[in-house]
């Protein structure tokens, strides 16, 4: 701990939990992960086994949440679902990641000609709605997890740019990265400690809502039958499955709706806090910060 | 002679905006530049460390201990940057990145110029700080900008730029965003470091006040052109120029013009 930048590093963890919505953006992809990684291994009856006989029981011993028209049990099939849930949002999430950088990177950094043509270029893609391109991809080729990973990632990826660009403008253009560079910095040293760090706060933001998205369209797209293969669990097919039987059992939708909706909350609470608790300037949370704030008048030098 | 510039020009957008400006900057010499805004002052600082906007084009000679500045590629520029030339901008609060702590900003030319070990960058950090004497520099420098006064700001980047110990340190207006007591620490400090270090200084103001107080001899700007040159002395007690003249009265008028209201009687 000699170094001068290994104070501040630690702490950022440690705020973000102890921001209320970091906490719980932590706490619900946690479970998400753990679930979906746990169903790799064990879960409580084997989702894709039917059970004529023991179809529509209610929640309870053995099945904790019921079973369904064939007599699946629900819990099984939702914690397989929830890899696939992990699958579309860390792949559309590295996707728009690698997508949104590399087109606000090439918007703000390169030749004026080129960067004016990329910003037109992020301004025509993002007129697409996500949602209807994915359908559209899948109408053609047919309907997979890829096509909502590719979709949302895209899709995502040029909004990220779109919101990225001015803010790497802004910040290439503050004084600090002319400081940067009369201290002998390097453009790739820039890149790394004055932009990227200073354009983090818009890009988790967007990220966090694309990762919510994702998770949102691959059960929307499921739903609509358009996504994942109905052989495959997926918390949308699982919904549009059970949706038909809504006038009958009208409790058994309540398990994977809200499964949907307490991860898409978690996700985009996560990035708001994220945001905060890595923005030294939004929240001086730390106990010194707050002294620091208080005791030193301004006009002392 | 350390530095020495010749008819340098300056063109942004077809316009002209430094026109033939020439001066020298012997060792451990205190240079001021001043002239009004837009007299081209800055964008000269600027180009004694090839720092100019993109879509400027500069011409002429900066010759810095023999050797040419102007045209220099951009890895050549980042190697004389910080660790021979150094330099302080007016705003401190936009001057520093607002994410990072001041130690971190503070050690960043050493590191790239000493290749400065992990470990000893937190003493080092500790040292420059102190250097500036700023206060409880082992507390402060795990702090961020927005944390500091102003004036803890602008010493925070003093000791950027000198802390790879450059031998010229520019100035860009470094106190004209401070309170008046503060304006006279940091002259201090900067005369002080300059002087102790053999530095050679080329201070840019707007302020003949300011101006005297820590250049020997100063030249006079308008509209990118030298309009005098001279001890600074000299320019006080017999301006030639118009300009110089009108940049007297306002430094004047800031002495001992009475302050409004009641009570008090003098200002500054």
């Amino acid at each position: 701990m000699t170094s001068a930048n290994a104070v501040p590093r630690t702490s950022w963890l440690r705020r973000l939990w102890s921001l209320p919505t970091g906490a719980f953006g932590i706490v619900v992809v946690a479970v998400l992960l753990t679930t979906a990684l746990v169903s790799l291994f064990w879960t409580p009856f084997d989702p894709r086994s039917a059970d004529v006989a023991g179809r529509w029981a209610a929640p309870g011993w053995p099945h904790l949440l019921g079973t369904d028209a064939t007599g699946r049990d629900l819990l099984s099939l939702l914690m397989a679902g929830a890899r696939t849930t992990v699958l579309v949002a860390v792949g559309a999430g590295v996707l728009a990641t690698v997508v949104g950088l590399a087109l606000a990177a090439l918007g703000a950094l390169t030749s004026r000609w080129v960067r004016e043509s990329v910003a037109v270029l992020v301004d025509i893609l993002i007129a697409f709605p996500v949602l209807i391109i994915a359908m559209m991809i899948s109408a053609v080729w047919g309907g997979s997890l890829w096509v909502v990973v590719w979709a949302v990632g895209i899709g995502f990826g040029v909004s990220i740019a779109r919101v990225s660009r001015p803010e790497l403008r802004r910040v290439l253009h503050s004084e600090f990265v002319v400081a940067a560079r009369a201290a002998g910095l390097t453009p790739f040293q820039i890149l790394v400690r004055h932009l990227l760090p200073n354009v983090a706060p818009v890009f988790i933001v967007q990220l966090s809502w694309g990762m919510a998205v994702a998770v949102l369209a691959e059960a929307g797209l499921s739903y609509l039958g358009v996504g994942a293969p109905v052989t495959d669990a997926s918390w949308g097919v699982l919904l549009a499955d059970l949706q038909r039987y809504l006038t009958v059992y009208p409790l058994t939708v309540i398990a994977p709706g809200l499964a949907i909706t307490l991860t898409v909350l978690g996700f985009n609470l996560l990035g708001d806090g994220l945001r905060e608790a890595t923005d030294p300037t939004l929240s001086p949370r730390t106990g010194s910060a707050r002294r620091a704030r208080t005791h030193v008048p301004e006009v002392v030098s | 002679m350390s530095l020495e510039v010749r008819d340098l020009v300056v063109d942004i957008g077809g316009r002209r905006v430094v026109d033939g400006v020439s001066f020298d900057v012997p060792d451990g010499a205190r240079l001021g530049i001043i002239g009004e805004s837009g007299s081209g002052k800055s964008l000269t600082a600027l180009a004694l460390l090839g720092l100019l906007p993109d879509d400027a084009t500069a011409t002429g000679s900066i010759r810095w201990h023999g050797r040419e500045i102007l045209g220099l590629a951009d890895r050549e520029l980042a190697a004389l940057r910080g660790a021979e030339l150094g330099i302080v901008f007016q705003e401190p609060q936009t001057a520093l990145n607002p994410i990072r702590t001041v130690g971190r900003q503070i050690i960043a030319a050493p590191r790239i110029h000493e290749r400065l070990p992990r470990r000893d960058r937190r003493a080092r950090a500790i040292a420059e700080a102190e250097r500036v004497r700023l206060p409880d520099p082992a507390r402060l420098i795990d702090r961020y900008p927005h944390q500091l006064s102003g004036g803890q700001r602008q010493r925070v980047a003093i000791a950027v730029a000198l802390a790879a110990h450059p031998r010229l340190l520019v100035a860009d207006e470094p106190t004209t965003a401070l309170d008046v007591t503060i304006q006279a620490e940091i002259l201090d400090l900067l005369r002080a470091l300059v002087t102790d270090a053999g530095m050679s200084l080329v201070f840019i103001t707007h302020d003949l006040a300011v101006l005297s107080q820590i250049a020997t001899s100063a030249i006079v700007l308008e509209h990118g052109r030298v309009v005098e040159a001279g001890p600074v002395a000299q320019l006080l007690s017999s301006p030639r120029s118009p300009v110089t003249q009108g940049l007297l009265r306002d430094a004047t008028a800031t002495l001992w013009r009475p302050a409004p209201g009641p009570g008090t009687g003098g200002g500054a």
